[in-house]
């Protein structure tokens, strides 16, 4: 199970600044189950945003939002509700936001941060999705994450070895930095990458931080 | 001027600057060092020496250029964020000034798979882009990373890599406006084989207006054999060769190769020159040393200005 917590209010909001109009997605698999973005926390968040002066155009909480085809099914019958919308929030996981971002072409903000995968990646059988890293990055990138699919990790990239799409270390490897530059391209949102990301906080990931500290 | 680099003086005062490279060796020799120091001394205006290229276990950047520094060089640091997370990246940056060097380039580093340790555990703390930024940060406002203040600031000129081969091609000058915001004062380039393309690349950076805020340095380098070249083309990640250059060694006699590549090398910078915003060239002989004394004097750009830091 993919365990995650909502992001701080003011940086979910700080990624609402220019967007009047949201659509709210949550999940009722791993979101619901460590309440970060079940049923509950979506009308929660629905409040907020109304309080807040925003739009709610519509919102919907999946059984399994990682599930690409269920994921796609279920949107659809809200395709009103999200072409009305300025961006989209998700309240779930990585794996989560990434499999919207991969769906519609809107942009889709982060709600959470994904402190671990529990052993499971999700249902994205072809690869990780998520590294963990406790502090989720997805709102600068397009909803496609460098943590975990960039050989480097990079933040600010694509690197020098970036090819016809393929990653320098392997001719398999899509190179996840100009999927996220095409994507902000698609959505008029290149302008995003021309601010320097700065150095990444590792404490909070499990890859680097102390063991068990958040699970407990 | 921010430090007492010689590459930041020529820069400074507008002459076409020239930069050379030096491998360090696999071994703990340190006269490899002084007889490539000794050949591209008063040939070139500063000099890289490379970082564990390719991800190959080498002897120490800083070390080198040490021995390099003594042997007359104004070295250039390469320090890659491959194998350094951010508090090893900046005790080093201390310890090269201290030492008396005088430029850094920042680099993320090639990958670990491609060196002769692959099972090794890559570091990436930080990317090439914050690594300068870290830089000037310790420079300028005598701050480390976590924001505590420092006593004595390291004087270095920040520089970084650039590769206007690799792709998203429409992308690549505004990464390259990135490093300028973070604070680099000179790039250098790939090498350059596919003169149009960086042409058009150029044009792409001046309406940006950043040749007038950094010197850009075009990499060039001169190609050995028809073998050579076509590994570059073909295996070599991020480079454009074009099947002219390759049919352009193919068209003269074996035994004339090198020289034909050598030629190849001063036509490239006689182009380069051309190009409004670009402030110098980085010539890139590895292993070769001895061909850049030939092509700095054919290009017309001996001597060089007398070397001060």
């Amino acid at each position: 199970m993919l365990i995650s917590e909502q992001k701080p209010l003011e940086e979910i909001l700080g990624y609402l600044e220019a967007d009047k109009n949201i659509f709210l997605i949550g999940c009722k698999g791993c979101a619901e189950g460590w309440e970060s973005g079940g049923e509950k926390q979506v009308v929660e968040m629905r409040g907020t945003l109304r309080e807040k002066g925003k739009t709610v155009t519509g919102s919907v909480v999946v059984d399994m939002l990682c599930n690409a085809a269920l994921t796609r099914l279920k949107l659809r019958s809200y395709k009103k509700e999200i072409a009305a919308a300025d961006s989209i929030l998700v309240l779930t996981d990585g794996a989560g936001v990434q499999t919207v971002a991969e769906l519609a072409d809107k942009v889709v903000h982060p709600g959470c941060n994904t402190l671990s995968s529990g052993g499971a990646h999700a249902e994205w059988k072809e690869a990780e999705r998520c590294l963990e890293c406790g502090d989720c990055m997805l709102e600068f990138t397009g909803g496609i994450c460098p943590i975990a699919r960039c050989s480097k990790h990079l933040l600010n990239g694509p690197c020098g070895g970036s090819q016809g799409g393929k990653c320098e270390v392997d001719p398999n490897i899509p190179c996840v930095w100009q999927q996220i530059v095409d994507r902000l391209a698609k959505l008029g949102q290149l302008d995003k990458l021309e601010r320097v990301m700065t150095p990444k906080n590792w404490s909070v990931s499990l890859i680097s931080g102390p063991p068990v500290k958040r699970l407990s | 001027m921010k430090t007492k680099s010689n590459l930041e003086r020529v820069l400074e005062s507008r002459i076409f600057a020239v930069t050379g490279e030096l491998g360090p060796p696999q071994s703990a020799d340190p006269e490899v060092i002084r007889r490539k120091a000794k050949i591209l001394r008063g040939h070139v205006d500063a000099c890289n020496v490379t970082d564990g290229q390719t991800a190959v276990v080498r002897m120490a950047s800083w070390a080198a250029c040490l021995i390099a520094k003594e042997e007359g060089l104004d070295p250039i640091v390469q320090m890659t964020c491959r194998d350094r997370n951010r508090i090893a990246l900046q005790m080093d940056v201390l310890g090269i000034a201290a030492l008396g060097m005088n430029n850094m380039l920042c680099l993320t580093g090639d990958h670990q798979k491609f060196g002769n340790h692959p099972a090794a555990k890559g570091v990436y703390d930080l990317d090439s882009i914050q690594l300068v930024q870290m830089v000037k940060d310790m420079r300028d406002e005598k701050k480390f990373q976590c924001g505590e203040e420092m006593a004595v600031e390291p004087r270095l000129l920040i520089g970084a890599a650039e590769n206007p081969f690799a792709d998203p091609f429409e992308f690549r000058a505004a990464r390259l406006a990135k490093k300028v915001a973070a604070g680099v004062d000179f790039v250098q380039t790939q090498i350059v084989y596919n003169v149009d393309k960086f042409a058009e690349w150029m044009k792409m950076v001046r309406d940006r207006g950043l040749h007038e805020r950094i010197g850009i340095l075009a990499g060039v380098a001169p190609i050995k054999s028809v073998g050579a070249a076509k590994y570059m083309k073909s295996r070599v990640p991020g480079m454009d060769v074009p099947d002219t250059v390759v049919a352009r060694l193919q068209g003269v006699p074996k035994d004339q190769v090198s020289k034909e590549g050598i030629k190849l090398c001063i036509d490239i910078i006689n182009q380069v020159r051309e190009i409004e915003g670009v402030a110098g060239i980085h010539i890139m002989a590895i292993e070769w040393e001895e061909a850049v004394p030939e092509i700095v004097e054919a290009a017309g750009l001996s001597p060089r200005p007398k070397l001060v830091t």
